[in-house]
């Protein structure tokens, strides 16, 4: 891996990404203005796209002073996923938000954690329609509750399905199979 | 008059058959309740019309829609979750089965978030020869969508002819991966192999035979006053709405919005390449149809302009801990031995890092949000897939317009049950 890294000079990485960085430097000041800098943890450029942190009790109104906002139009919901981190203890249960200005063509990543004991967030489907199937989407497979959702139910597994499936603890395979232990190749 | 108060004895004369039914037999359902007005109707899961697995219940008032619920899932195999045990490199065969009518794009999208995740530069060659399958794909693509739209309104030649050369171009994806719908189609950090002169006659004699017919059905099609009765002003949504549903792709363009992934964000040397982009004006399936028809002509452009201008060099990087060695060189060469053993049981590390790459699949933005933790697989893999999202809009085009719409706009949404349930 490393000479990988090497291979590529760090002149030309940095100036392909210059106008990027200028963009994010532009966002953030935004995102600081409106919002405040308390409400941001975290921030950082992950391969060129502005990722910042925050709570849930602060991202239903920052993602909709985002989508108000005249300057940079960040009024597309491009997609929303949830993470299981179980490592972290208290902040285990993730939400990752992409949104994207279709005028500007900015991108920005947000993320809040909360932990798994009380895995509530805010709903998004005021704000947006799409909200709807990514909401129970993340519902289904991580059972992540959304107050407010208008139908809060299972979408791709089955109704009587009784666990969340893309939680960590469930192994694809079956746990207790000898025959094909997994020693040799990480998790 | 006359025909209530008929109404009203038949009524009657039902309402003792009824109860003399449940006399006889008071578990015995009641079929047939005739003070209803709406009717329930169950469109799918296996309707031949809805071309995939997927079900709406739909409550009608004689022909109208009054609403609808949609189900979805019946194909969900758990992607996401399967790819957190795959090595980057298998997963391309997850990705094959999302949008099953234009697999190249969705196998070239995954390489390409992975090579972003790496920092792995593809040589120009391989970038060029992407885009030319990947137009390829999205030409397939939409010759499905409009000839099954045909199919739908009652035309089943454009359709026939068009499967026709859906063929041929299928035989140049034999040629290049010896696959031909679920291709598997290049490696992370280039193509498996080098476009063979087969290939590049054949896909020479398409370029120059599918004009032609495509005109044909454009000719059948475009200005058909039957066929545009059927769809013009049908299923339309405007572009505040579109946006706020997330649409994307031609869905998306046919509402009035230019967004596309290759102009914006240009990925695999599309920023080379002279193509416009076209857009609608209502929404209507009559614009999703056209936009589709001039896409197909943009991508025969693109495709063009690649094959004209297509650089020599390597169809690959120069990765080896990526990308797998030739086999002869495995036999006799210890290094690429140790590389080829390495890939395969996953002893390659990747960085610690998140990475969105997005391409302009068939039908819209097809996202790639990557999570790694430097393990041989993903931590968590999410693709953002076009149809789930916008399909959440169906019911709303849909309500108010009679079955015979709801059939003709599922179908030019082009809704593919692989990337709904993925």
């Amino acid at each position: 891996m490393a000479d990988q890294n090497e291979s590529i000079p760090a002149q030309e990485q940095a100036a392909a990404q210059d106008p990027a960085t200028q963009q994010n430097a532009q966002l953030l000041a935004l995102l600081h203005r409106l919002f405040g800098e308390a409400a941001f943890t975290d921030v950082e450029e992950s391969y060129g796209l502005l990722t910042v942190t925050t709570t849930r009790e602060q991202i239903h109104g920052i993602i909709a002073g985002l989508q108000k906002d005249q300057e940079l139009q960040l009024n597309f919901l491009t997609t929303m996923c949830g993470v299981h981190w179980p490592e972290q203890e208290g902040r285990e249960m993730s939400i990752v938000y992409h949104l994207h200005s279709l005028t500007r063509n900015i991108r920005l990543r947000l993320k809040i954690f909360f932990p798994i004991a009380d895995p509530v967030a805010p709903t998004l489907t005021d704000l947006y329609s799409c909200a709807n199937w990514m909401e129970r989407e993340a519902f289904d497979f991580y059972g992540i509750i959304f107050p407010g959702h208008p139908n809060l139910m299972r979408i791709l597994n089955v109704e009587d399905m009784d666990y969340h499936p893309m939680r960590k603890e469930y192994a694809l395979e079956d746990g207790t199979r000898e025959d094909k232990t997994d020693l040799f190749f990480g998790r | 008059m006359a025909v209530n108060d008929t109404l009203e004895s038949t009524h009657k004369i039902i309402e003792s058959a009824r109860e003399q039914q449940q006399h006889l037999n008071p578990l015995a359902p009641t079929v047939n309740d005739f003070n209803q007005e709406l009717t329930t109707l169950n469109l799918g899961p296996t309707h031949p019309a809805t071309h995939g697995i997927f079900q709406n219940i739909l409550q009608m008032d004689g022909e109208r829609i009054i609403s609808g619920v949609p189900t979805i899932g019946y194909i969900h195999r758990a992607f996401e979750k399967i790819a957190e045990r795959r090595p980057f490199y298998q997963i391309t065969t997850l990705t094959d089965r999302m949008n099953y009518c234009s697999s190249p794009i969705n196998n070239f999208g995954w390489h390409m978030t992975v090579e972003k995740l790496l920092g792995v530069e593809v040589p120009k060659r391989a970038q060029y020869i992407r885009v030319i399958l990947m137009e390829l794909a999205r030409i397939t693509d939409h010759l499905i969508c409009n000839g099954i739209l045909g199919v739908d309104t009652g035309a089943f030649t454009g359709f026939l002819y068009l499967m026709d050369e859906r063929e041929k171009v299928y035989e140049i994806y034999e040629e290049v991966s010896g696959a031909r719908l679920t291709t598997n189609m290049g490696r992370v950090g280039g193509m498996e192999r080098d476009f063979s002169d087969i290939a590049i006659t054949k896909l020479r004699t398409w370029l120059k035979t599918f004009p032609t017919v495509m005109r044909e059905f454009e000719t059948m099609f475009n200005r058909n006053r039957i066929f545009m009765d059927r769809i013009v002003d049908v299923g339309a949504i405007s572009a505040e709405r579109a946006l706020n549903y997330g649409f994307t792709g031609p869905n998306l363009r046919a509402a009035g919005v230019d967004y596309d992934v290759r102009v914006m964000n240009p990925y695999s040397s599309y920023q080379d390449f002279d193509f416009e982009i076209p857009v609608g004006t209502k929404g209507d399936t009559y614009d999703r149809f056209m936009v589709r028809n001039e896409e197909i002509w943009q991508s025969l452009r693109i495709i063009e302009q690649a094959l004209e201008n297509l650089p020599a060099g390597p169809y690959h990087a120069d990765a080896p801990h990526f990308y797998l060695p030739p086999k002869q060189a495995v036999y006799q060469n210890m290094e690429a031995l140790i590389y080829h053993f390495k890939i395969v049981m996953g002893e390659i590390d990747a960085p610690v890092g998140e990475v969105y790459h997005s391409v302009e699949g068939g039908n819209g933005e097809l996202g790639f949000y990557l999570v790694s933790d430097g393990g041989r697989t993903p931590y968590r893999l999410h693709f953002r897939r076009p149809c789930f999202i916008y399909y959440q809009a169906y019911t709303e085009m849909v309500v108010g317009q009679t079955l015979s719409d709801a059939i003709v706009t599922l179908s030019s949404m082009n809704v593919i049950a692989g990337e709904l349930d993925a």
